[in-house]
């Protein structure tokens, strides 16, 4: 049974003004309804003003994936009671977008290249919020600081065909996003998703609210299980809206009330229709995600993956070019794997680590003056400090300060002396050809020295103390 | 130098809604000169009700564009005029404030819906006025009133904070007694607002010129037509020929697309009034919810009490007409009949340098006359087509039928309304010498 989604993706763009307005968009950590004027607030008399940034950031998104600009595109207002809708329409673009006809190129669940096609994409205004006040049943209040907040909405058509590749689609389409500049993936709700789902030849359905990319997959999932086990029993998959539930991780029906809407759209007379499609000659697009990716492999020679890894988010690309002349490979391993691992762990972004230090961290690696592990140890304290809040060191203080420096052969006789008198077992197993005992013995010297020797070296002095004391 | 105007009217016509007692004024071309506002105008701090129940309480944080400017021009604003209920009406009976008095004869309506500014004006109260014109409520009311009321060309004034009726219909324009008022008064509000996306930057700097020497001057035969009062078109066509004796040329044109006029007209106002209106919902201002009700129920209640039943009225048949299954069949429809008619004009236009004709069909209708809503739909034929084609268009009074006064109607191209306002100069000044 071919499973089949489609995507209608709601990004909210960067621009410093809402979409109508002179309001300030940052208003995260504001006071609720601190960002409005009479425009956001819909009152009586006030006329939007079409802001002219996202519009542009519009048509750089339209270039990105390949768009046809409409010479002439509208915007409508879209009717509907609802407390948080301050006019009690939503302006937004209907029967003439900004843009049709798109792609995205990702990899199917076989690892072949695949081609997800766009719909269309328009603008539209945010509504406002409600907030529902715990224990106060008989009111909620609302936040108008949201109030035509600008969203680009992206429509694809039905080209997904599991849970992951539109997980993947989301991915790449906001790595897209953010190379474009236009938007920011850390802010939260930033990205929220309707998905249209159905088996083959079954009835559709849309999973509305979905806000985070990660949420998709999930709710994706229950959904095909779900409409999977109806079939099973016999049973239709009814045409309906269902809501994810993001904290449980299951949809759950809206009960048909979505449908009965009747938005009434007809074009805002306070807004004259938009000829831009002359102006997207002049865009500059950056070097996208997949260029970006196919320059890595030739200019840095590294692998497809970390090549996928590192140019996935622009600013872990940026980073890595800003220490790849050290060298490449070795940077590579070092920013993509160790370095985005504790990043991880720790849920840092790559944005509070200074690249200098890694540069200098690479340079010891590289020169040799500290062994892998030390250099894991040294980034460790490094990130750390940074996550408390502790001036960030510079790698070769905390060298300096913990002693980390590679030690040389020699320096480790007594200790190698130590462990060969204390496990003569081991001593006896490796003699009679037990390779597996070397092993054993190194880890116990790579115990004791704390990671500072090599421990290929460590293995030969080891190997080489135990004939000589066998002679 | 800036001082305050005391105004305590004696407003037996109930032309106001809201008087300043103390208005405060400033420098400029307009210093201490009293002026009302019509009550659909956004000013701070001062009441703005559209004479609904709906806006009960609300009193606007912000100046309309035109406003400020009036401000900024010394001018004192000295209160807030009545009106049809947000404008829906030509009688400015639906006010949820009383009818208002036609100062000519008080048994008759003032025409509407700008009825409050023509009755103050006229009743000497105030020497200049603001009205809004979506389908004749300018020139309606100075027709009726017998004063000089002009809707300039649609974009030519801002509408920011005017509350909107009919968004791609409706202008802001100046009342008063002669050409040469409206004339300074329109030199103050015609400025370039960039926060009204639908205006052009084409601000209006002009003095009256008498001169119409080699003016061709259509008549459209739509405008002396069924319905029109035969003294009524007697009058205007004896105004006319003042014209022609002041050295314009006549020459009959047509606008066939007249007989779709009000059909569209009723369709686009209504369609665009249902979705401005949807956001009177108690929430921010006016009336509050009442919060033990669900929300829906407590917004139709609200809505169901505090509208007027003409108001009510429109938003269901604007509702009706943009519905799906329903769009295609009015909406749309209507835009093709409004390309039409705006065609039509600019045909005309192509031999012609004003149209004249009748402002309304009648003289002002007895108060509770019309009762019906469609005899009185009808009474905007021969304003509408104006707003449907956004050309500039003025009502100057000439004589009187039965006592009561009769308008002369002049529209120009878009853009023209210096010279609309230049033959209705020469006019007054020919019948007023």
């Amino acid at each position: 049974m071919k499973t089949i989604i489609g995507l209608e993706i709601h990004v909210q763009v960067s621009t410093a003004t809402k979409l109508f307005c002179g309001c300030s968009t940052d208003y995260q950590d504001d006071a609720p309804n601190t960002h409005c004027c009479p425009v956001c607030l819909g009152l009586p008399g006030a006329l939007p003003r079409l802001n002219k940034k996202a519009v542009e950031y519009g048509l750089r998104v339209a270039k990105a994936l390949d768009m046809r600009v409409l010479e002439e595109s509208e915007f409508a207002r879209k009717n509907y009671f609802y407390p948080d809708l301050a006019k009690a329409y939503q302006i937004t673009q209907h029967d003439k977008p900004l843009a049709v006809e798109g792609t995205v190129e990702i990899e199917d669940d076989e690892g072949h290249e695949k081609i997800i096609r766009i719909t269309r994409v328009h603008l539209e205004e945010d509504p406002g919020r409600l907030v529902h006040v715990t224990g106060a049943s008989k009111y909620s209040l609302v936040d108008y600081n949201r109030s035509g907040i600008p969203l680009l909405e992206i429509v694809t058509e039905p080209d997904m065909r599991s849970p992951q590749e539109a997980r993947r689609f989301l991915n790449k389409l906001r790595t897209v996003l953010e190379y474009l500049g236009v938007f920011d993936g850390d802010r939260e709700g930033g990205l929220r998703v309707d998905a249209n789902i159905s088996l083959e030849g079954s009835e559709r359905v849309e999973v509305k609210n979905i806000s985070s990319y990660k949420g998709v997959e999930k709710a994706l999932t229950f959904e095909v299980t779900r409409q999977r086990n109806l079939l099973r029993r016999g049973q239709k998959v009814a045409r309906e809206t269902r809501h994810f539930m993001e904290g449980r991780g299951i949809t759950t029906s809206a009960r048909g009330k979505e449908e009965e809407h009747d938005y009434r759209y007809f074009p805002d007379p306070d807004l004259r229709p938009l000829r831009v499609a002359e102006r997207v000659a002049e865009i500059d697009l950056p070097e996208l995600p997949t260029a970006r990716k196919n320059r890595f492999m030739e200019q840095y020679g590294v692998s497809l993956n970390h090549a996928r890894t590192l140019t996935g988010d622009p600013k872990l690309a940026d980073f890595y070019e800003e220490v790849a002349h050290i060298d490449p490979a070795l940077a590579a391993t070092w920013v993509a794997d160790t370095l985005l691992g504790e990043l991880n762990y720790r849920d840092m972004g790559i944005a509070a680590v200074p690249p200098g230090h890694i540069a200098e961290l690479l340079e010891l690696l590289k020169a040799g003056t500290i062994t892998d592990r030390a250099g894991v140890q040294v980034l460790r304290e490094m990130l750390d400090a940074c996550v408390e809040g502790r001036p960030c060191e510079k790698p070769t203080a905390i060298v300096k300060r913990e002693k980390l420096g590679r030690a040389a052969g020699d320096e480790f006789t007594s200790i190698v002396q130590a462990v060969i008198s204390a496990n003569p077992q081991a001593v006896e197993d490796y003699r009679s050809g037990k390779e597996g005992a070397l092993n054993f013995l190194v880890g116990q010297v790579m115990k004791e020295t704390r990671g500072r020797a090599d421990p290929r070296e460590l293995r030969r002095i080891v190997s080489e103390s135990i004939k000589m004391g066998g002679v | 130098m800036a001082g305050t105007l005391n105004f305590s009217p004696d407003d037996r016509y109930n032309a106001f809604i809201t008087t300043c007692r103390e208005a405060p004024f400033g420098d400029g071309a307009l210093a201490g000169v009293a002026i009302a506002v019509k009550d659909n105008i956004s000013t701070a701090g001062i009441r703005t009700t559209c004479a609904s129940r709906i806006l009960e309480g609300y009193v606007p944080p912000y100046d309309a564009h035109v406003v400020e400017l009036l401000r900024r021009e010394g001018a004192a604003i000295v209160g807030k005029t009545n009106m049809d209920e947000f404008g829906m009406g030509s009688t400015t009976e639906t006010s949820a404030f009383g009818p208002t008095q036609n100062p000519v004869d008080p048994s008759r309506v003032p025409g509407g819906s700008s009825g409050g500014s023509a009755a103050a004006v006229a009743a000497g109260l105030v020497p200049m006025a603001l009205g809004t014109d979506t389908g004749g409520s300018i020139r309606c009311p100075a027709a009726f009133c017998g004063i000089v009321g002009f809707k300039p060309t649609y974009g030519r004034v801002s509408r920011y904070g005017l509350i909107a009726y009919a968004n791609s219909l409706e202008q802001i324009g100046p009342m008063a007694r002669t050409v040469e008022d409206v004339s300074r008064l329109m030199s103050v509000i015609a400025r370039y607002d960039p926060r009204d996306s639908t205006m052009l930057d084409r601000p209006y700097d002009h003095q009256p010129s008498a001169n119409i020497s080699g003016l061709q001057v259509g008549v459209p035969e739509e405008y002396f037509g069924e319905g029109v009062d035969e003294r009524v078109a007697e009058n205007v066509r004896d105004a006319i020929g003042i014209l022609e004796d002041l050295g314009a040329t006549t020459v009959p044109v047509s606008i066939p697309g007249m007989r779709y006029a009000l059909a569209a007209y009723y369709v686009i106002c209504t369609s665009e009034a249902s979705s401005n209106l949807a956001r009177f919902d108690g929430v921010r201002y006016g009336p509050a919810v009442d919060t033990r009700k669900t929300w829906h129920e407590a917004y139709q209640d609200l809505r169901q009490a505090n509208f007027g039943a003409e108001v009510r009225r429109r938003i269901m048949l604007g509702t009706f007409t943009l519905s799906a299954g329903y769009t295609g069949r009015y909406y749309a429809k209507a835009q093709v009949a409004r390309r039409n008619i705006a065609r039509d004009f600019e045909r005309a236009f192509c031999d012609v340098d004003i149209i004249a004709g009748p402002t309304m069909p009648t003289v002002a209708f007895r108060l509770g006359e019309k009762n019906d809503p469609l005899s009185l739909y009808l009474a905007d034929i021969l304003t509408a087509p104006a707003n449907l084609a956004g050309i500039p268009a003025i009502s100057v009074p000439c004589g009187r039928v039965d006592g009561l006064p009769v308008g002369l109607q002049l529209m120009g191209r878009q853009f023209e309304d210096e010279r609309v306002i230049d033959t209705a100069f020469a006019y007054e000044q020919e019948v007023r010498a």
